[in-house]
């Protein structure tokens, strides 16, 4: 057996494995540690495509950085209990899955063993790479000559998944249950709740809470752009 | 047919003088490529304008007003619309060429995208002002969400190049899951922005997979070096790429809404600010529709056109059903415009399936005259929302021809407009579609879509019995509108009668516009003999 | 053989031992080489646990360990096989399979960070650092893989997981915290870290550890041809992904117990006790190897062997030491960092910094291939770094500018509660 068949076999294996675990285990944290091992694989994989580069991203950015989230962020919220997959929450969720997944890796397989051997399309590099140039510095010409628009505005994809990050994290108070729909801004609102929570509140001090802007508005929006005028005129 | 096919020829690796491994030391082997920035202004402007806006709201202490940044975003796609006209002129006089490295397209149909979606910025923004203070919520992030959201778009629409359209797209839609679960105080906007997360970055993958499937199958990921291989080469095996055109179809299938893609919709309608939904369901759908027609009509629509058309003649024909008999029974008025907005998707997508510059330039005049009907209607559900965003049952807007005549009015032309009424934008839309699916020959898939605008014209008539004429008989009360008064913010009022002008006005002097998109056509990238 | 190694080249790529065919003598040297790497490796560590338990004893006006052979030498040696014979504990409420992974996890990528750092060889007067061994033209380093230093970077990432997974799967509070600080600050610190191996990357032209060696000969050390400032980020950013003083919150014993491996006892604990000092090892070699040219160093006209192998390797553990002992020196002198003061430092201040003075060299870099005079080099540098300066600036006046916001809302709330109680 060939040395490349014998490294693609073991890693195709751990691959495998690894994604099965990822889907069957029932501890988040050892599904964690599935998904790290097919990562791991699929680097010896690009490895053994010479892509030595992206075997070494793969493993720095998903295993390094991702993964590792994952983990914290399951460690954190403490979720990491088994789970229990008798319950369905939607009925008959299971085997339509399965059946959409078969489907799909029919069709697939289908597609990609129907083509394989046989030229589909027209190769973009057709000599053998030259060793003695590291495939990083072909990844940077393609980068900055060929996809330098796609890769420039992957910056605006990254700030976009900043600043919505940062705003979804931050905490402006509890969703709050409206019950029946109020009358006047949501400031208005929050102003009479803080209102009810303290009765030693006088309805004169009500009404200038409803009028100050920046007191009680704030206690629970971060944001104090109540159009407190027009509301307070209404009341 | 169409116009000329230009495209700066990418070096292959062998020419390139690759000896040294310090290439550092030797800048003249790496061929920068021509960047042309003017090309591109109004998708840098929005870009900018978003980061810019970020920039200066984070370096001011204390609050910005919050009129600083609607102004700012409305003035910032005001400019980026101003831009195309010199670019309009340019493309119409030298023809469609590509740019940065062939990564873009700047031609007629891009440059026409690009300001629909300025326009659905602008509205957006208006109904985003007075939203933001009713709800009090705090304002920047939503606005450079938008800018930078629409930019994404403007990059999709335009893309000449597999991975930017990619990029565009990512960049279209997670600004928007996040503007989805933006309203901190409601539970419902939450799971909305996260279900629409969840399923869209599925849909992602789906369209990824069927990019690496079509560049295996052709060597390359540009439009133009992949409608080029197709025209010249006969693959003996094409299982890859048609796999890849599925893959794909289900990736686009899911951004615009099309059945069976289109579950998520009225889920994510229903629980997202309203205004978000205004541009959601304009902004992201019309960008969606432009990256579908540049990759499937414009690439591989003169080669690979029988095997793909089938797919889409489905999914339109679906999608036609399925939106006009759901929103029957549907008693949210968010609901119901979700399933109106997927059978308008459908209506699209026969355009689509057409598969002829005729159906290419009715679906952009159908995605023009929908920008306004659907952000107008969606404008009219932002005001009655009230405080809480959350009155959205049809029985809230009993009564509202007497509390508010005009508002009912406005929305009784825009739901008029959207069951296709003569004199309105969406008869000539709905023309235009069915008259190039006739002419393509689907003359069933064209019966279907009549029949579903008579059984859509239903639900539209539903809302509108239920604002002039319910309210007299409702549990036997006088004609009032249930819940708070209905305020009305400036902003949003600007919003509504730009969109009912545009509207009528595309409805009455239609020459115009149909013009324009006919050149708009005449004029792509990519388009070989 | 040949076809079994034809499939382990690719890590091994730009040696020019593994060019040609391969055959016994190639295995052979292949093994020796990592024999001796890793051999001396452990020796120098378990001197190295002396050496730093004697250092802060005199620092601290003790004696330290003095009663294991001379000079208490063998103190290590005691020590190991003290745990060795000790009883191994396995938790209760462990997850088993996981708390057993967990030390290897750790030892491993200390191992293996070092088969890129090249420990000798002639840099001098051009020679690219190749010996002779057996007749067959290598490296003296156990391998040059293509992607070079970001194997550091890969299995430094790696060995979170020996830190995060050993927490974890102890089933106990005090590890949990212990390897939840420990992923967060390691992920933090490997930003700046990265970056400022970017700055000398951006010099060296190069990712291979040998290029990077032999572009700092002849005192071109990247210490000044970056303009020191990758490097203090990256000796900043290197004590805290090795968890040592001052950044060792990992396993703060007032707040934590022992952190991350309370739980552990006898040889699991030995492994991760050796994998911390084989990291600082590691650490400094390859701080020797990025900014102070490695085993280069004067030959004093003497050739032969002696300048192949003798002297590169003194010059090479020389530089090492200063830093072993600067580390010993940390963890003597200086208090721990609260954490916000850690995450402060390595977000507001070293991530910006490191990045700003990539652009600032890249600015220079370019100033520079486009065969500018030196003057006008010298002057796009200073315009990018006043730049730099004016992004700094920014960034400080936005930070400031969000505390306030915070502050002002944080007395709004205040002022909400105290007109509740009113």
């Amino acid at each position: 057996m060939r040395v490349e068949m014998f490294t693609f076999l073991v890693t195709a294996t751990i691959v495998l494995a690894g994604s099965l675990g990822v889907v069957l285990l029932r501890n988040p944290v050892h599904n964690a540690l599935s998904l790290i091992g097919t990562l791991f694989g699929v680097a010896v994989l690009f490895i053994a495509q010479e892509a030595y580069f992206l075997a070494a991203i793969q493993v720095i950015v998903y295993a390094g950085a991702i993964v590792v989230l994952f983990l914290f962020v399951i460690m954190l919220l403490g979720v990491d209990k088994s789970e229990s997959l008798r319950r369905e929450p939607i009925l008959g969720q299971r085997p339509a899955a399965i059946v959409a997944g078969v489907a799909i890796l029919g069709l697939t397989l289908t597609a990609l063993l129907s083509s394989a051997a046989r030229v589909t399309g027209e190769q973009s590099v057709l000599a053998p790479l030259d060793p003695a140039v590291p495939d990083i510095n072909r990844l940077g010409r393609v980068l900055f000559t060929e996809y330098i628009f796609a890769f420039e505005v992957t910056a605006v994809l990254l700030t976009i998944a900043v600043v919505g990050a940062v705003v979804l994290i931050r905490r402006a108070g509890d969703p709050i249950d409206l019950g029946e729909f109020p009358d006047g801004t949501m400031g208005d609102v929050l102003a009479a709740r803080a209102a009810e929570r303290n009765p030693t509140i006088d309805d004169a001090a009500d009404e200038e809470a409803g009028l100050d802007e920046t007191a009680d508005d704030a206690a629970a929006t971060d944001d104090a752009a109540a159009t407190d005028d027009a509301a307070g005129g209404e009341r | 047919m169409f116009g000329l096919p230009t495209q700066d020829e990418p070096i292959p690796f062998d020419e390139l003088p690759l000896d040294d491994p310090l290439l550092f030391d030797e800048p003249a082997g790496v061929v920068i490529p021509d960047i042309e920035w003017s090309a591109i202004a109004p998708n840098l402007i929005l870009m900018l304008g978003g980061i810019l806006l970020l920039t200066v709201v984070s370096l001011v202490r204390g609050r910005t007003p919050s009129w600083f940044s609607a102004v700012w975003t409305i003035s910032t796609a005001v400019f980026a619309g101003v831009t195309l006209v010199p670019l309009w002129q340019r493309v119409q006089d030298d023809g469609a060429e590509s740019v940065m490295a062939g990564a873009i397209g700047l031609d007629g149909f891009s440059l026409f995208v690009t300001g629909v979606m300025c326009l659905s910025v602008v509205l957006g923004a208006l109904l985003l002002e007075g939203y933001l203070r009713r709800e009090g919520l705090a304002g920047p992030e939503w606005y450079v969400l938008l800018l930078l959201s629409a930019s994404g778009g403007v990059t999709m629409a335009s893309a000449n190049d597999l991975i930017v359209m990619f990029i565009g797209l990512e960049i279209l839609s997670v600004a928007v899951y996040v503007m989805a679960a933006m309203h901190s105080k409601r539970v419902s906007s939450q799971e909305a922005g996260l279900k629409y997360f969840v399923l869209g970055a599925f849909s992602s993958a789906f369209l990824l997979y069927g990019i690496a499937m079509v560049y295996g199958a052709t060597g390359t990921t540009n439009l133009v070096g992949i409608q080029q291989f197709l025209s010249e080469t006969v693959l003996t095996q094409n299982g890859l790429l048609l796999a890849g055109f599925a893959f794909m179809l289900v990736g686009f299938g899911f951004k615009v809404g099309a059945v069976p893609f289109h579950n998520w919709t009225p889920d994510v309608y229903q629980g997202a600010p309203s205004p978000v939904v205004a541009y959601m369901a304009s902004g992201v759908k019309v960008a969606g529709f432009a990256g579908m027609i540049r990759v499937f009509v414009v690439t591989f629509g003169p080669t690979y056109g029988a095997d793909w058309r089938p797919m889409v003649y489905a999914l339109a024909m679906l999608s036609l059903v399925v939106g006009s008999f759901g929103a029957i029974v549907q008693t949210d008025v968010k609901r119901m415009l979700a399933y109106s907005s997927i059978s308008h998707g459908g209506f699209i997508l026969v355009a689509v399936a057409a598969n002829s510059e005729a159906g290419t330039a009715a679906a952009l005049f159908y995605l023009l005259v929908y920008t306004f009907m659907i952000a107008g209607s969606f404008g009219i559900v932002t005001i009655m929302g009230r405080t809480g965003d959350g009155l959205h049952a049809l029985s809230d807007y009993r009564g509202l021809s007497k509390a508010r005549p005009g508002l009912a009015l406005l929305f009784t032309v825009f739901l008029l407009a959207q069951a296709g009424v003569p004199f309105t934008g969406g008869f000539l839309a709905k023309f235009y579609v069915i008259n190039s699916s006739v002419s393509q020959g689907q003359y069933v898939l064209a019966l279907i879509a009549m029949s579903a605008a008579v059984v859509a014209a239903f639900l539209y008539l539903r809302i509108v019995v239920a604002m002039y004429f319910d309210g007299n008989t409702y549990r036997g009360e006088s004609a009032t509108l249930a819940g708070p008064k209905v305020r009305i913010p400036a902003a949003a009022g600007v919003a509504l009668g730009i969109a009912v002008v545009g509207t009528l006005w595309l409805g009455i002097l239609p020459g115009q516009m149909t013009s324009v998109a006919g050149d708009a056509v005449a004029q792509l990238v990519a388009i070989g003999p | 053989m040949s076809a079994l190694l034809s499939a382990v080249t690719p890590l091994l790529a730009l040696d020019p031992m593994l060019e040609g065919d391969i055959g016994f003598t190639q295995v052979l040297v292949v093994l020796l080489k990592v024999l001796v790497a890793f051999g001396g490796l452990l020796v120098t560590v378990i001197i190295f646990i002396w050496f730093e338990r004697k250092v802060i004893a005199d620092m601290q006006n003790r004696l330290g360990p003095n009663r294991a052979g001379p000079f208490g030498l063998l103190q290590t040696v005691a020590d190991g096989l003290k745990l060795i014979l000790k009883e191994d504990l396995l938790p209760e409420r462990a997850d088993k399979p996981v708390f057993k992974l967990a030390p290897f996890l750790m030892l491993i990528p200390a191992f293996l960070t070092f088969a890129i750092v090249p420990i000798a060889g002639n840099f001098n007067d051009g020679n690219d650092g190749v010996v002779t061994i057996l007749g067959q033209e290598t490296f003296m380093q156990v391998a040059d893989p293509q992607i070079g230093i970001l194997l550091f970077l890969a299995m430094s990432s790696v060995a979170i997981y020996g830190v995060v997974l050993a927490g974890w799967s102890s089933g106990s509070k005090y590890p949990l915290l212990g390897s939840v600080r420990a992923s967060s600050q390691m992920i933090s610190y490997e930003a700046a870290l990265g970056l400022s191996i970017g700055s000398v990357l951006l010099i060296a032209g190069s990712l291979s550890t040998n290029a990077i060696v032999a572009g700092q000969a002849g005192w071109q050390w990247n210490l000044w041809m970056t303009g020191l400032v990758p490097f203090v980020i990256f000796l900043i950013a290197g004590t805290a992904e090795l968890n040592r003083p001052p950044f060792d919150l990992v396993e703060a014993e007032q707040e934590l117990v022992g952190g991350f491996h309370t739980e552990y006892s006898a040889f699991r604990f030995a492994m991760f006790f050796i994998a911390e000092f084989l990291n600082t090892v590691t650490m400094s070699a390859i701080i020797v190897t990025l900014f102070f040219g490695g085993p280069s160093g004067p030959d004093f006209g003497i050739t032969g062997w002696v300048s192949d192998y003798v002297l590169p390797f003194v010059w090479f553990f020389l530089k090492v030491l200063v830093f072993l002992f600067m580390f010993v020196a940390f963890r003597a002198t200086l208090p721990r960092l609260r954490y916000d003061q850690l995450m402060d430092l390595g977000w507001k201040l070293l991530i910006p910094l490191a990045l700003g003075w990539f652009l600032v060299l890249t600015v220079v870099r370019v100033a520079a291939d486009e065969e500018l005079a030196a003057v006008e080099v010298l002057g796009v540098g200073v315009l990018a770094f006043l730049g730099l300066l004016v992004g700094g600036g920014l960034l400080l006046l936005s930070i400031r500018a969000s505390a306030a916001k915070r502050a002002a809302a944080a007395a709004e709330d205040a002022a909400d509660e105290s007109e509740g109680v009113r």
